[in-house]
């Protein structure tokens, strides 16, 4: 398997020259910010700043927050993705189409209306949070589930893409012979469908736990923000911007370290260009 | 025959996975600095003499009657206003926003400016402001004093203690002894009011200013212990503007008696 791979990465194909011109100036765009962000910080008082009060706070409430909501977007997700991909509706063509139109929304909205759809609709003036604040005394938002429910909301369709195209690509030809050979709809997809998109499905996985990391603009605007609850690392480097830069560029940091590492240990074979 | 379907297989998530992320990419810049450009001039027109005012969010109402006041008094000048939150536009002017005259929420915010020179001369007070409870139209919940929003029962909703706001409301809490545990520490006073307005909390602690702009939206509740954080206001001109004159005469209309006027209908106390 090694063979044919390694001979096209060391003959390759000519590159035309001028490509390294763009790829470098792009390259420069996302790491000198980063690098940028290196230089700004203070060192020294980086201990005392990552491990006050409300930094631990913070990041345990973005990592329980982040794992829990991935969750839901692979229980929730995972089978919309295989119902995009797989599911025959005869009867109504274009169904999926719309479907698969409105799943994608949060991809392109930008998360603070998400988080304002979600309060008008949660929220306890909204269209079912009034029902459950008069029925149940709940009011959502305010609360760690209100950043589980918007963080869910920007980041399942991330899961629900990859997973979707790694189910195109991968075709129905395995299952169709595996059902020929007797195994029943649950079994083909159990040993056939799943062990051959799970690249795809960690890479979907990996997307939504960073995203749901980052998620900034549904969270203020749905969750609010309150040390312990709802305050999520974001939500707490915006704030300590007001007034305390080097605090705000410390955590900045935290997020980027996170990062590397959801993209370094987490990162799925189908990311690392190689297979 | 395996090796080739997992190769193109692998190729399709990397695909989808690259364009995820650029789209991530995309939407993750836009949410958080909206209108950090919304201010900037046209340049088109050289003609008329434009001037670019960055003020707190909370002067909103009152410097967009002041522009008019100014642009009929002074033909041929087009003001452009900023408004954003204190500590935002101090930033930005420190980091070489074209701004002619900058009016802060607070001094702290002011000293921002002033501390690396930039302003043209001392920062002139223009106005003051203190905090009441906003509570909703009728005051469903009996909301008369600050003790109560220490209760339980009651949603209430502050600004955080890094914003003037929320150290205001600091303040007030000392003040009274009253320690109020809020659902949710906003990060502008805007967002407090909109959590009061839309019915997500009961009382929000918000200026005065806030309550009178938000006309029948809310209900003002005052309190005896508001007078012990009287948040200041200063205007000034800065150094980089290309038109001192102009930017000169704009401080000089909020702090003469037409804007002071228009200042104190809308609910700001004298500076």
């Amino acid at each position: 398997m090694t063979a044919r791979t390694t001979v096209r990465h060391e003959t390759g194909v000519g590159l035309p020259w001028w490509m390294w011109i763009p790829a470098t100036i792009g390259f420069a765009l996302i790491a000198l910010p980063v690098f940028g962000l290196l230089l700004r910080a203070d060192w020294a008082a980086m201990p005392s700043l990552l491990l006050s009060d409300s930094a631990l706070d913070a990041l345990r409430l973005s990592l329980i927050t982040a794992a829990v909501s991935t969750f839901l977007c692979l229980l929730f997700g995972g089978p919309l993705a295989v119902i995009l991909a797989r599911a025959r509706l005869e009867q109504r063509p274009r169904l999926l189409g719309a479907i698969r139109s409105i799943v994608l929304l949060p991809l392109v909205l930008p998360p603070v209306v998400g988080g304002l759809a979600l309060l008008f609709l949660l929220g306890r003036t909204g269209l079912v949070g009034r029902g459950l604040d008069l029925a149940f005394g709940i009011t959502v938002p305010f609360s760690t589930a209100a950043v589980i429910l918007a963080q869910t909301f920007v980041a399942m369709p991330f899961l629900v893409v990859s997973l979707e195209g790694a189910l195109r690509t991968a075709g129905e030809r395995y299952e169709a012979v595996a059902a020929t050979l007797g195994a029943s709809p649950a079994l083909a997809f159990r040993r056939v469908t799943v062990p051959l998109v799970l690249p795809g499905l960690a890479s979907g996985l990996v997307l939504a736990f960073a995203r749901c990391m980052g998620e900034f603009g549904a969270t203020i605007s749905f969750a609010g923000s309150l040390e312990g609850t709802t305050r999520t690392l974001p939500l707490l480097v915006y704030l300590q911007r007001e007034s305390d830069e080097s605090g705000a560029v410390a955590l900045s940091l935290l997020l980027v370290v996170v990062s590397l590492v959801v993209i370094v240990v987490g990162r799925p074979r189908g990311m690392d260009g190689r297979g | 025959m395996t090796q080739r379907v997992s190769t193109g297989r692998l190729a399709g998530s990397v695909a989808v996975a690259a364009a995820a992320l650029m789209v991530m990419a995309g939407c993750g810049g836009g949410s958080g600095d909206s209108g950090a450009q919304g201010g900037a001039p046209s340049g088109a027109d050289a003609a008329p003499q434009t001037l670019n005012v960055f003020a707190a969010a909370s002067l909103k109402d009152t410097f967009t009657t002041i522009e008019k006041q100014f642009e009929q008094e002074n033909p041929g000048t087009d003001v452009t206003l900023t408004f954003a939150g204190s500590s935002d536009l101090a930033t930005q002017i420190n980091n070489g926003a074209p701004a002619d005259v900058f009016a802060s929420a607070d001094d702290n915010n002011m000293k921002k400016v002033t501390d690396p020179g930039l302003t043209a001369a001392a920062p002139a007070r223009f106005a003051t402001n203190t905090l009441q409870i906003a509570v909703a139209p009728n005051n469903p919940k009996g909301i008369t004093s600050l003790a109560q929003l220490a209760d339980p029962a009651n949603k209430v909703v502050v600004c955080a203690p890094q914003v003037p706001c929320g150290s205001a409301a600091q303040k007030v809490e000392k003040a009274a002894g009253v320690d109020v545990k809020p659902v949710s520490e906003e990060q502008d006073v805007k967002s407090v009011l909109s959590k009061v307005t839309s019915g997500n909390a009961d009382a929000g602690l918000v200026y005065v200013t806030d309550v009178t702009a938000a006309k029948d939206a809310v209900q003002g509740v005052s309190f005896p212990d508001a007078d012990k954080a009287v948040n200041n206001y200063p205007i000034a001109a800065l150094k980089s503007s290309k038109n001192q004159e102009l930017a000169n005469k704009w401080v000089q209309a909020v702090t003469g008696p037409t804007g002071q006027q228009t200042l104190k209908a809308a609910g700001f106390g004298a500076p």
